[in-house]
């Protein structure tokens, strides 16, 4: 289980995160959405130490840690304990499908490294790339090279995966591909915390959607009662010009679709 | 005007050839150590340790600032007099000194430029997954900063090569000094001259050559 309690986050004077509350239990599904710049993705890297929190509690699994307080050594278990998939992919340049997934169990959890290979062979397998396995980001689709991004955080094992905006960058072919892996991991109870504007996806697919605006959580609920009958009206408004901008309540929103309908 | 003597220019060439080593001992050593002290000058710059930093910096801007030629007259001439164990230094460590340092802060600065040069979300990727600073460095910032320094590299130890023909100021006998000494012998300074010229050159091109394989191996290896 993972727990998040009075999260704060500044950026200079101005508070991005101001006091998160969120528990997440194993194998749960969420969507966060929000407008830009509401502290989604900062959210997203807190809990990863890619940014560094201000105060607040972060309870892993049996790592219970005072943000404030926290050591190298506690930031690397609290980043072994969360992936991250990033909105650009991210992957290493300079190492192939296989050992950008194979890297961590080798360099992290130093794994022998045939062991790890055959462990991202089985991960190349299961998100459909094997035969991608020597090939570099490079020469990969936006699809593929995502894909692997999501294979290099199944690889952790970790108790959660934190998709930031993970199909935002994608060409509009490549973006079923990915959700459809994300539904995979879904089905298979993959614990996840997702940042998406794919409102469909949140629908079909989250066991709890929550609202954030202005670095704090509004609203949270099931999808049906979140996108059906939302009770905050910061929440009703965001889903009204999310949702005028798209037929079937399905949005490949960007920025520009959600200020077409302001 | 005479016709250049070709026989005299024949003769001259394994007499100086002889002190190709010298010249390419001198450029080897600055070499390997201007790297050393240059990734040094480079972590030091990319991580801006406190201190250290602007101690680097002014390093840099000193030694880039200033003639090389200045610098060796500087660490020959002038250290000995200000430090009384160095009564002498010889002309050979001199020059390896002042290559070194005057190189590393070239080079310090285009290492510094590659490292940054990495795309910053492969850092957080790194970062993301559990590798410490460390580890991020060795596997994914340095492997991609090599392959864009190389090449830079690369021209600054050609340069190195014929900056080492400065020694002959300080008194060494290497490729420039030994030319030198055979053509006021044989007054045959034309001839004497194209000689080393194309000596240097040679090694030049060769140098030149093998950068190019170098760099297209490199690039190979991002393509599959
Ligand atoms: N490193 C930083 N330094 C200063 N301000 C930052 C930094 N990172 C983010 N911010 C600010 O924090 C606020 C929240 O940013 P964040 O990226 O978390 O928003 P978001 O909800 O993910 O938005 P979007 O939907 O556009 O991705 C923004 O106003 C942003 O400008
Ligand atoms: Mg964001």
């Amino acid at each position: 289980m993972i727990r998040v309690e009075k999260l704060v986050k500044r950026f200079g004077d101005s508070v991005i995160l101001d006091g998160i509350d969120l528990e997440i239990a194993q194998g749960e599904i969420i969507v966060v959405i929000g407008p830009s710049g509401t502290g989604k993705s900062t959210l997203l890297r807190c809990l990863n130490f890619l940014e560094r929190p201000d105060s607040g509690r972060l309870k892993l699994g049996d790592l219970d840690l005072d943000v404030a307080a926290v050591n190298a050594k506690d930031m690397l278990a609290a980043r072994r304990r969360t992936a991250f998939v990033f909105q650009n992919y991210a992957l290493f340049a300079n190492k192939t499908a296989l050992e950008n997934i194979a890297e961590g169990l080798i360099v992290v959890n130093r794994w022998p490294k045939k062991k790890a290979y055959a462990r991202a062979l089985e991960i190349l397998e299961r998100i459909g790339l094997a035969s991608k396995a020597n090939a570099y980001p490079a020469s990969l689709s936006g699809g593929q090279q995502q894909r692997v991004g999501i294979g290099r955080a199944m690889a952790a094992k970790a108790d959660i995966i934190l998709f930031d905006e993970p199909t935002s960058s994608l060409d509009p072919e490549w973006v079923e591909e990915v959700l459809g892996l994300m539904k995979q991991l879904a089905a298979e109870r993959q614990t996840m915390l997702v940042v998406t504007h794919e409102m469909s996806f949140a629908r079909d697919v989250a066991d709890r959607v929550i609202f954030m605006e202005g670095g704090r959580i509004v609203e949270q609920g099931p999808p049906s009662q979140l996108f059906n009958a939302p009770r905050d009206p910061r929440t009703q408004n965001f889903l009204r010009k999310v949702l005028a901008t798209s037929s079937s309540g399905s949005i490949s929103a960007n920025n520009d679709a959600l200020s077409v309908s302001e | 005007m005479n016709l250049l003597d070709i026989n005299y220019m024949l003769e001259l060439v394994p007499i100086l050839l002889r002190y190709l080593p010298l010249t390419l001992g001198m450029a080897a050593a600055g070499m390997v150590l201007a790297l050393m002290l240059s990734a040094g000058l480079a972590v030091i710059r990319v991580l801006r340790i406190p201190g250290l930093n602007a101690a680097t910096m002014l390093f840099i801007s000193f030694f880039r600032g200033t003639p090389l030629l200045v610098q060796l007259f500087l660490f020959y001439y002038g250290l000995p007099q200000v430090m009384s164990f160095l009564t002498t230094i010889d002309g050979i460590t001199a020059t390896i000194m002042g290559l070194t340092l005057h190189f590393s802060a070239y080079m310090a600065e285009s290492i510094r430029a590659a490292i940054v040069g990495v795309d910053r979300s492969q850092t957080e990727a790194a970062l993301s997954i559990g590798m410490t600073n460390g580890q991020l460095m060795r596997r994914i910032v340095l492997p991609q900063a090599t392959r864009v320094a190389v090449p830079t590299l690369m021209n600054y130890f050609i340069d190195m090569i014929k900056a080492t023909s400065l020694a002959f100021t300080l008194g060494v006998t290497e490729l420039m000094g030994a030319t030198q000494k055979e053509a006021s012998g044989s007054f045959m300074y034309f001839e004497s001259f194209v000689v080393v010229a194309c000596i240097y050159w040679a090694i030049v091109e060769l140098l030149a050559w093998f950068q190019r394989r170098l760099e297209n191996r490199f690039n190979e290896a991002y393509r599959r």
